[in-house]
């Protein structure tokens, strides 16, 4: 399909709750991804099948600070530097881009990339949600290098790497971003049809457009926009309330926080705390867990059930929390390895979102 | 010699005048009808108070208005300025182009034209690529020959370095003197768009707040007040003198919300509270701490997103004049309202349409004095028992907005202010007390003619390279120095707020502070 100005808005937003409070701002991503497609080509979104399995696949991204992303917005440039950069390195052209993960600017960023390059997408991603580091990815889970890999910024500067793993090419590769200011494009998991095919989560970019379509559809129609949510990705809702805190602070390295929500409506005399890093990660409900990582945790606005994203929090917002199961791909032991709640620090054994919902 | 200040504030149905004396204590008050052009109305809503309580005009020193000008400006998208739109920031940020998703017809209305030039800063507060000079002289240059009416400049981390957008303003003053400047970083914070909006609406209204200045100037003229000061109601709850409003108009736009919860402090002395102020259309529910509105979200303004901070208020469609519609059992009130019409409308004046007004006074809770107010006409038409459910109905649905505003599950103090007030009973779920104060009907006006001056300032830093105090200091000299530019008494200021966000995965410390300071009115 030929994606219109009203997909795009919807992929965003659709996308922007998938990517559980990570994946940059959808409002900068819907942006760029509409002004690409007015100055640039026609985007063509395509099943993951119709790539050969010989085919070159290059997904693209935004990866750096969503604090610096909101000021510095990108040229719009550097992701066709990458991908040019990426092409003359591995001496063959790339037959199609496609989503690294969900999320209001990384589920646009390679939008962007085919409107100025014409190549077309490919409806999948490496995530179906959002995580904060390069080799949290299902393609990294097959086994699927990261690198050779580019970095570029809005200057021109570029940067190839090539890492022993992929654990190394998340350090070296955020030390880059930090000397660009803060954040860079990069061109990562460059690989073949088949390798993809094997490691993509299908039809992540569609599902965004679809929750997009629901909730603009819901508004019009005056009916439940949660509901329009839910039916979809087969999420329920954690919780309602105000927001009475945002908490920030470093530790051991990583820069994490949590927000404190005030129950009102059925979740009067209530609270829950939502554990974040670039992404929220746990939900505690009155001291209990209620969901983790790698299920999907979004806080929404309460009225508009517009997703509002982790450097967007603070005092005052109404919101709604909601759960959404992952990607079966994640609830594999390496997949539980790699992105469960023990990787991030916390003490919890990672249970399925509807398992735990069950037992309260 | 007494010295009295004159409040006004202008709400969707009413405008208010009162006089306060110079400890605020309420002398006087009176209510009109808002007029289309605003300013008639104010001048209606002065002269009523002054004839009322005849107090020497010679000694009234101030006269503070809380206004709509410029929210009305905006969204009738009238005599709205043409504005040049200067971005410093390529090659970064040209995937998304100035105004781009503004409503179309505010768009024309009011973007000329824009350039986006090389430059602009990193986090850190290094450049990113060397300033494009010639480019920023072209620029002005064309916006000259284009005859626009204000330049607005916004370039990519100003608020951690204005080098860039300091330089526009130098060149400007030689090349183009008589073209106002706007430079994002004296209007907003971290958000390259929502500062740049905020930005360009902020020159496009400079010219309509001239006008309602030199109105309002000549109406003092007439009204015999020639000689006080003027003040304009700004949106965290402080006022500002003439002169610093003229550059800054975008600073009044949602300042008549926050002054009836100033409002409340003043009538009541009470700092911290849960404000319910109820008027004819909707009732605008607040937080009161430490004698000023909690400023929370940042507001899209007509369409434009901006990082302009209001009140953490919500607003919900219950207030006086709110319709009341019953059928098979179904209650509903508001958000229609009939409005200034209630007097029309509303049974008890003889009229057809149920409103909560009419309940308030069949339940016996509300009296109004006026002959021709017979709440007897009620108790004929509708049962008390439906009187007693729709009554309950409404206050559950206040209770309810109350709750979703509070943040704590623990009772909190609710002062009820505004027109409508009365309507509201003296117990309410989640209320440890229910205060209606005498004057309730003026807080409004009373915020406006009591409030301090204040301003705020919001800068970022990274700890690593200016030091934690040396950082919160510059903030705290900037906000002092604009607080004396926006009139405050040097010998009176204060710091009323210092605020330190960390800016997350950023490594060297990177924080953005923000200081409030008042001061009392130069009088």
């Amino acid at each position: 399909m030929i994606l219109s100005a009203h997909d795009i808005r919807d992929m965003a937003l659709g996308a922007a709750i998938l990517g559980a409070g990570g994946g940059g701002d959808p409002y900068i991503g819907m942006l760029m991804a509409i002004q690409a497609v007015e100055k640039g080509r026609k985007v063509e979104l395509l099943d993951p099948d119709s790539a050969d399995d010989s085919d070159f696949i290059v997904p693209v991204a935004m990866m750096g600070t969503p604090t610096v992303l909101i000021e510095k917005i990108p040229g719009g440039d550097e992701v066709i530097w990458v991908l040019r950069s990426i092409e003359k390195y591995y001496g063959r052209e790339a037959n199609y881009i496609t989503q690294i993960e969900a999320g209001g600017v990384n589920s646009m960023i390679p939008i962007v990339a085919a409107a100025y390059t014409g190549k077309p997408l490919l409806n999948g991603d490496g995530m179906g949600r959002a995580f904060p580091e390069l080799q949290m990815v299902t393609f990294h889970l097959i086994g699927v290098k990261a690198t050779p890999m580019v970095l570029s910024d809005e200057r021109g500067n570029s940067v190839v790497l090539d890492t022993i793993d992929n654990f190394w090419a998340e350090r070296i590769a955020r030390a880059i971003t930090i000397k660009f200011g803060g954040s860079a494009y990069i061109a990562i998991y460059a690989m073949s049809g088949k390798d993809y095919k094997r490691g993509v989560v299908r039809y992540t970019p569609s599902v965004a457009m679809e929750i997009g379509r629901a909730i603009r559809e819901a508004k019009r129609r005056g009916v439940n926009v949660f509901d329009a949510i839910l039916d979809i990705v087969k999420g329920v809702i954690l919780f309602r309330g105000k927001i009475i805190d945002v908490a920030r602070f470093n530790l051991g390295g990583f820069a994490r926080g949590e927000v404190t929500i005030e129950g009102f409506d059925d979740y009067r005399n209530s609270r829950m705390v939502v554990k974040f890093q670039n992404e929220n990660l746990v939900a505690i409900r009155d001291g209990n867990v209620v969901a983790t990582t790698p299920d999907i945790i979004s806080i929404l606005d309460i009225e508009s059930a517009k997703p509002i994203t982790t450097e967007r929090l603070r005092y005052g917002l109404r919101v709604a929390v909601v759960g959404i199961p992952c990607d079966s791909k994640w609830r594999t032991e390496e997949g539980i390895r790699t992105v469960g709640p023990r990787y991030f620090g916390y003490d919890v054994d990672y249970v399925p979102i509807e398992v735990r919902i069950r037992g309260v | 010699m007494t010295r009295y200040v004159l409040g006004v504030d202008v709400g969707s149905t009413h405008t208010d005048a009162v006089i306060v004396d110079e400890s605020g204590n309420f002398i006087n008050g009176a209510k009109t009808i808002t007029t289309p052009d605003v300013t008639t109305g104010i001048i209606t809503s002065m002269r009523l108070v002054l004839e009322k309580s005849m107090v020497d005009r010679d000694e009234v020193a101030a006269v503070s208005f809380g206004t709509t000008h410029i929210i009305n400006a905006i969204v009738q998208r009238r005599r709205l300025g043409r504005v040049g739109v200067i971005r410093i920031g390529a090659p970064a940020t040209r995937s998304v182009e100035p105004g781009l998703d503004w409503p179309e017809d505010l768009r024309k209305a009011v973007i000329a034209g824009y350039t986006i030039v090389r430059g602009g800063h990193e986090y850190t507060g290094e450049h990113i690529v060397e300033l494009d000079r010639d480019g920023v002289v072209k620029a002005l240059n064309a916006f000259r020959e284009m005859g626009v009416d204000a330049v607005a400049v916004t370039s990519v981390f100003s608020i951690v370095n204005p080098e860039h957008e300091l330089f526009v303003k130098e060149r400007a003053l030689e090349t183009i003197p008589e073209i106002p400047i706007v430079l994002s970083y004296e209007i907003g914070s971290v958000g390259l768009l929502e500062r740049e909006n905020a930005t360009i609406l902020n020159a496009a209204v400079l010219k309509v707040m001239q006008r309602a200045i030199t109105a309002l100037e000549n109406a003092l003229h007439e009204l015999g007040l020639g000689h006080a000061k003027m003040f304009f109601a700004q949106n965290d709850g402080t006022v500002a003198t003439v002169e610093y409003i003229a550059r800054y108009p975008i600073f009044t736009v949602v300042a008549p919300i926050s002054n009836s919860i100033r409002g409340a402090y003043v009538l009541t002395r009470i700092p911290n509270a849960i404000v319910v102020d109820t008027g004819g259309t909707t009732s605008n529910i607040g937080v009161l701490r430490r004698g000023y509105p909690r400023e929370a979200l940042e507001i899209e303004i007509s369409g434009v997103r901006t990082n302009i901070r209001s009140p953490d208020v919500i607003a919900v469609g219950l207030a006086g004049g709110s319709i009341v519609k019953v059928s098979e059992g179904d209650i509903s009130v508001g958000p229609e309202s009939v409005g200034y019409r209630l007097i029309e409308e509303g049974i008890a004046w003889g009229g057809n349409t149920i409103t909560a007004t009419d309940i308030a006074l069949a339940k016996g809770i509300m009296m109004i004095e006026d002959p021709r107010c017979r709440p007897e006409l009620v108790k004929s038409k509708i049962d008390s028992a439906l009187v007693d459910k729709v009554y309950e109905k409404m206050v559950k649905m206040l209770e309810d907005a109350i709750d979703r505003v509070k943040t704590s599950p623990e009772p909190e103090t609710v002062i009820l202010v505004g027109g409508g007030s009365a309507m509201w009973p003296q117990k309410l779920v989640g209320a440890r007390e229910v205060i209606r104060p005498e004057f309730a009907q003026y807080a409004n006006a009373v915020g406006a003619a009591t409030a301090l001056i204040g301003a705020s300032v919001e800068k970022a830093f990274s700890y690593e390279a200016t030091p934690r105090e040396k950082a919160i200091d510059m903030v705290v000299d900037e906000a002092k120095k604009r607080a004396v530019e926006a009139g405050a008494d040097p010998s009176t200021l204060d710091v009323a707020e210092v605020e330190e966000i960390a800016m997350p995965y950023l490594p060297g410390n990177a924080v953005k502070i923000r200081v409030k300071v008042i001061g009392k009115l130069k009088l």
